[in-house]
């Protein structure tokens, strides 16, 4: 077989996560770029490992995590959910009521780690089971209709439950990711604090070009995130390939058929919104615990919408493209604001592109071509609202362009450049 | 007849009380079934869930505002005209606006996404309404913008019996809508719009340009978002559009689900249901201090899970045929 490593002679080669020498190969290569990235130490992206850029890192491996499980119950079993941010709400909750420190107002038991974040997700998949039902008697739209209240319903509870979610404009302050024994132990290990991670890995000087002293506490985050997302990505991709996965592409496709051949329908969408709400409650629990204190408005609708278009951008039913889906959509506010800053630069400095500078930012009152202003207030789109605008713009363009999304990009790419020079 | 509301300190007998907070929730009511009626007829004619109606209902509202108030379009070339005429012809302006808007939407967003899944149609419209919502909040500033509309908080008293000029003129409205659309289904286009809501590919066959008739529904569509915006902006719901009011729509989604996606009726019953629903619940629920604050918001989506929980294609929708 040599020289041919798409011929598959066994059907258990053709089911590996793997497949082909390409991946494999590629999946080493990431998996060490992934190990520089936080130690500064990449070629040429080494501001990558700076703090600023780590926290968008770190939320966009959270954000994977979440948009992984979404992906199962939306891209594998075919069940529309605008709800995602309530599950991922009902995570965090458990997570403070469960390691968070009582107050005078406020709930809060000061479990360890190991105790509230698998409850996080546990309590976020039996909300799921609770929920499925639904799904098996209402269909389709209708069932994202439902979805969708679920949201409101939850920031109606979140808002007034106050011994669970703190005050409505203040919120309260989650559990740090410390792996403690028990409670009032010393962490053994901190994924919170600046420092060493264990005494072996810090301080760096067995690459010749880093010299690490301590590892800052967004590298521990990125490492410990990085972990998850690796096993939920394995146990996701695993599941999409064996029986229980299989079942729920039947019912996504045709669920009367599916039904017909003996694959229980209650049963596997009750799976589906299980498995896909562990995945929402406990990146939920990890988010909130990273970003320290969130209000209740937070867990809202545009949350939710983020997470279906990750997936949809990405590629739905692909674990590859919702990954890339997620990088995508979280580092893309950043991507616009430095390309603001870097137009008025060019503007003030009159660079090559002041031009296009001077049509894009609004510089007087009378400047109606220029739809961007610099200023949060007044008329002309501020950055964040320029990003959600742009927000909008993408989803409409990805649907209408490219369906498939950024995986259906990179199967076009790949494809062209397999068969190269010939077109087909 | 009408005088300034102060604060209504006047204790009522619960009779009062009740058909009191009935009249606010059938005016309620008809602002939703508004919404929900533009909502089901885009449905209907062309099966997109539009999540951009609170986008297109907020346009619709800053128009009027814009202009009614700011430049006095088309009152500036009519002379001296009453100021009620000059708002309607203001009004009716912005809704003519809106239809083209839409007539827009739709030929630059939905029409490639013909034969797409259901559910990607959907996500469009939410990108849209992100974009609407997001440029019209900054067309008017992030602050709140008066309609300037003739009636402002005046009320109408008939005994104990009181109720805001704008809520009658809404219910008005919406008689005058139904009664309209009635009509307009009996016209040629309107039998174009119900034989492609039947069957899209039929209706081609039979010489219908399904394309017209997309257009068309949409340009109605966003037409009576519109109206429910401007409705939804003015005394007693509001003192004028701003950012929140886009947000309407999410509440007159479980109206629209109640009724049923694709039943007329269906959106004005589940309209009027939700509305009395929901301030019935304001009012005697409202003091209820374990239901927590902002109870009335949630009702309507309360009301829509157990209505799908029991007949899951709402109260008047048409059942999905499933086939193997």
């Amino acid at each position: 077989m040599r020289g041919r490593p798409n011929l598959h002679t066994k059907y258990q080669f053709e089911m590996g996560l793997f497949p082909s020498t390409t991946k494999r190969v590629s999946l080493v290569l990431l998996g060490v770029l992934a190990l520089l990235l936080p130690l500064s130490a990449l070629p040429l992206f080494g501001f990558l490992g700076d703090a600023g850029w780590m926290v968008m890192i770190n939320r966009a491996l959270i954000y994977a995590i979440a948009a992984l499980g979404l992906n199962l119950l939306i891209g594998v079993a075919g069940q529309i959910s605008l709800g995602h941010a309530f599950f991922m709400a009902v995570g965090a909750y458990t997570a403070v009521v469960l390691g968070g420190e009582s107050g005078r107002t406020v709930w809060g038991l000061g479990l360890p780690m190991w105790i509230w974040l698998p409850a996080a997700g546990v309590a976020a998949a039996l909300v799921g089971i609770f929920i499925a039902p639904t799904a098996v008697r209402v269909r389709g739209l209708y069932l994202a209709f439902v979805t969708l209240g679920l949201v409101f319903v939850g920031q109606f509870l979140w808002r007034n439950l106050g011994v669970i979610a703190g005050g409505p404009t203040t919120g309260r302050p989650w559990p740090k990711l410390e792996f403690a024994l028990w409670k009032g132990m010393d962490p053994i290990v901190s994924f919170a604090t600046d420092g060493p991670l264990w005494w072996w890995l810090t301080p760096i000087d067995w690459l010749p070009w880093v010299q690490i002293e301590e590892m800052s506490r967004h590298a521990k985050t990125y490492f410990f995130v990085l972990f998850l997302v690796i096993v939920f990505g394995l146990i996701a991709k695993n599941l999409m390939r064996t029986r229980v996965g299989r079942s729920w592409a039947a019912i996504r496709d045709r669920d009367i058929a599916a039904e017909v051949m003996g694959v229980a329908e209650a049963k596997g969408k009750t799976q589906a919104f299980a498995i896909s709400s562990f995945y929402a409650g406990l990146a939920g629990a990890i988010l909130a615990s990273v970003v320290g204190r969130i209000i209740p408005e937070s867990w809202n609708l545009f949350f939710s919408i983020e997470f279906v278009v990750i997936v949809l951008i990405g590629g739905a039913g692909t674990v590859a493209g919702v990954l890339m889906g997620t990088f995508f959509v979280v580092m893309m506010p950043r991507l616009v604001e430095e390309a603001t800053h870097w137009l008025a630069t060019q503007v003030t400095e009159s660079g090559p592109f002041a031009w296009l500078g001077n049509v894009i930012i609004r510089s007087s009152p009378d400047d109606y071509l220029g739809i961007v202003s610099l200023e949060a207030a007044g008329p002309g789109l501020s950055i964040f609202q320029l990003n959600v605008v742009l927000f909008g713009v993408l989803i409409i363009v990805f649907l209408i362009v490219e369906p498939l999304g950024l995986y259906g990009i990179w199967i076009k790419v790949r494809n062209y450049w397999k068969g190269w020079p010939f077109t087909y | 007849m009408g005088f300034v509301v102060v604060a209504q300190v006047v204790t009522q007998a619960p009779v009062e009380r009740f058909l009191n907070a009935l009249g606010s929730g059938v005016a309620l009511g008809a602002i939703y079934a508004m919404l929900a009626l533009g909502f089901v007829i885009i449905f209907k004619a062309t099966q997109v869930v539009n999540f951009a109606h609170g986008g297109l209902a907020a346009l619709g509202a800053y128009l009027v505002s814009y202009f009614a108030t700011v430049s006095n379009i088309p009152g500036r070339w009519m002379g001296d005209i009453s100021v009620t005429l000059q708002w309607t012809l203001s009004a009716l302006l912005a809704l003519a606006v809106m239809a083209f808007i839409g007539v827009v939407i739709e030929r630059i967003t939905i029409r490639p996404m013909i034969g797409e899944p259901l559910f990607a149609v959907a996500m469009i419209t939410l990108g849209l309404d992100l974009v609407i919502r997001t440029t019209t909040n900054d067309l008017m500033n992030n602050t709140n913008q008066g309609l300037g509309d003739p009636w402002g908080v005046l009320v109408v008293e008939i005994g104990f019996f009181r109720i805001a000029q704008t809520q009658i003129v809404a219910i008005v409205v919406l008689l005058l809508v139904g009664l309209l659309l009635a009509r307009f289904f009996k016209t040629r286009t309107g039998l174009a719009l119900r034989a492609t809501a039947f069957d899209q590919e039929v209706a081609m066959a039979q010489g219908i340009s399904v394309g017209k008739v997309f257009a068309i529904a949409w340009g109605i569509g966003a037409a009576l978002a519109a109206l429910g915006g401007i409705f939804s902006s003015v005394a007693p719901r509001g003192a004028g559009v701003d950012p929140f009011t886009a947000l309407i729509a999410f509440r007159a989604f479980p109206a629209i689900i109640i009724g049923g996606l694709d039943s007329i009726k269906g959106a004005v019953v589940g309209g009027l249901i939700v509305g009395v629903a929901e301030v019935l619940a304001g009012t005697y629920l409202g003091g209820v201090a374990w239901l927590g604050i902002g109870f009335g918001g949630v009702v309507p989506w309360l009301l829509m899970m157990v209505v799908l929980l029991v007949r899951p294609y709402g109260l008047f929708g048409t059942p999905e045929i499933r086939r193997v």
